[in-house]
């Protein structure tokens, strides 16, 4: 296995150029764009076969991608930010209507204020509309989730959503170690879905109108779905380390093993606290990280089991809820609800703000209120 | 529909996926307007307009030639007396 030089962005293209899907009904929108413009090269270079769909906007990506992947296409697709905002309506219908259907996001900022950067408000727009959510670390995990992202949909029948932080990790280049097209098509195998709207000689009427005697049962679907999700997520993440030798789980946990005290994040943050977690080790101090791979969904199981050990979480969310507290915060407290971890929250990063080593040893010793690194008149003191 | 026949959300297909014919199943006819459709065969010159313009499929064929109306999904909407070239449907109260 080969280390190529790559970028996020190109990593997930190269993937997808591998997985050679069927359609990929795409708008481009910064910071995806990298996605789909080296995707958009493979296939005039010949090197997929996929038809690409250039739609009118991200509206019309995921009504198309729901078209494709119900008719009985493998369908890909790829967004970010405003993007994905847009989508959103769409993004529900999807995992209604049980399209396995894979989303590169580039995490960026919402508006407004307009931004181009990273952090999590895009995401957490559709946090409970259906759909898988898998954050990565770097480039390396976004090439190997969008490999395990083909399988875990269609086999849940599920939108997968594969999560990279925006620039960070989509324009960020770092060597990342491919497997060849043939051991990723053997991976893929054949798009088999169990309605295919193509399928002309077992016809089928899809998305029902569901009146109040019928909405939630169908609903309800999607709740255990999600159930069915957890173990799933763990097996073929199993099964594809025996391709790759990298194994990802539900989470990721890094040093946690006798800590006392534990950094809670999603994505490429979880590199900067690793960093400054070896520092605050190497003076003698017992904390770890866990890294939550799976937001959604989200692993309650998984993290106690994680936290078992610890007295004290500091959560970081990358995306704030004016309001209330931050959603990795909140989902954390309700996992952990009735045990003896006392939690603390910090919100940081936001519009693609830079979290520096430095300021994990100051949320660390306290010298951060909830919201780390806001300029704000009581702070400049 | 009685509760006891409603389905749960194990027993529906994913993501409510209609199977073909399952609109046979709810009995259409049950909220029919009070009056029904009565042909008079002998008038009847099997034009089969009432079929086409049936919205509920409730015009029955027999073979290529009209074979009566199905009254368990007829709504008594008068269409199908409206469209009657001959005057062979007549409504009358149920």
């Amino acid at each position: 296995m080969k280390a190529r030089l790559l970028t996020g962005g190109e990593a997930v293209a190269w993937a997808m150029c591998q997985i050679d899907p069927d359609v990929v009904p795409v708008y481009p929108i910064t910071p995806q764009t990298p996605i789909i413009q080296h995707f958009a090269k493979h296939v005039a270079d010949g090197e997929a076969r996929t038809e690409v769909v250039n739609v009118e906007s991200e509206h019309s990506a995921m009504s198309a991608a729901i078209g494709s992947a119900l008719a009985g296409a493998r369908t890909i697709t790829a967004t970010s930010s405003q993007g994905l905002a847009l989508m959103s309506e769409v993004v529900y219908i999807a995992a209604a209507m049980r399209a396995p259907i894979v989303v590169a996001v580039g995490n960026r900022a919402l508006s407004g204020p307009i931004n181009i950067h990273c952090d999590h408000s895009d995401s957490m727009l559709v946090r409970d509309s259906g759909v898988i959510q898998l954050f990565v670390e770097d480039a390396q995990e976004a090439y190997d989730t969008m490999l395990l992202a083909v399988r875990l949909s269609e086999r849940m029948l599920l939108p997968v959503f594969v999560c990279q932080d925006g620039f960070t990790i989509t324009h960020a280049a770092e060597p990342v170690r491919t497997i060849g097209r043939r051991r990723v098509q053997e991976w893929v195998g054949d798009y088999e879905i169990p309605f295919a709207l193509l399928d002309t000689a077992h016809p089928t009427s899809q998305g029902p109108f569901a009146m109040p005697d019928y909405y939630f049962e169908l609903r309800h679907q999607q709740v255990a779905a999600m159930d069915f999700a957890l173990p799933a997520i763990e097996e073929l993440g199993v099964e594809l380390a025996e391709i790759t030798g990298r194994r990802y789980g539900l989470v990721d946990a890094y040093r946690l093993d006798d800590a006392d005290c534990a950094f809670v994040c999603l994505g490429s943050t979880a590199g900067t606290v690793k960093d400054a977690v070896d520092e605050l080790r190497d003076q003698g101090r017992a904390v770890g990280v866990l890294r939550i791979r799976s937001f959604r969904p989200f692993p309650e199981d998984a993290i106690r089991a994680a936290l078992a050990g610890v007295s004290e979480a500091i959560v970081l969310d990358r995306a704030d809820a004016p309001g209330a507290r931050g959603p990795l915060y909140t989902e954390l407290a309700a996992a952990l609800y009735g045990s003896d971890i006392a939690l603390r929250g910090h919100v940081y990063g936001l519009g693609g703000r830079e979290l520096h080593p430095q300021d994990v040893h100051d949320i660390f010793a306290g010298r951060y209120d909830r919201f780390v690194g806001l300029r704000s008149e009581s702070c400049l003191a | 529909m009685p509760p006891s026949e409603l389905l749960s959300w194990q027993q529906l297909p994913l993501g409510g996926v209609v199977e073909p014919d399952i609109a046979l199943r709810p009995l259409t006819g049950s909220y029919r307007t009070g009056l029904k459709p009565e042909a008079d065969v002998e008038k009847c010159v099997d034009c089969l307009l009432c079929w086409v313009y049936c919205p509920d499929s409730a015009v029955q064929l027999d073979g290529t030639s009209f074979g009566g109306i199905d009254l368990e999904h007829c709504k008594g909407c008068e269409i199908c007396a409206e469209v009657c070239p001959t005057g062979a449907i007549e409504m009358v109260a149920e």
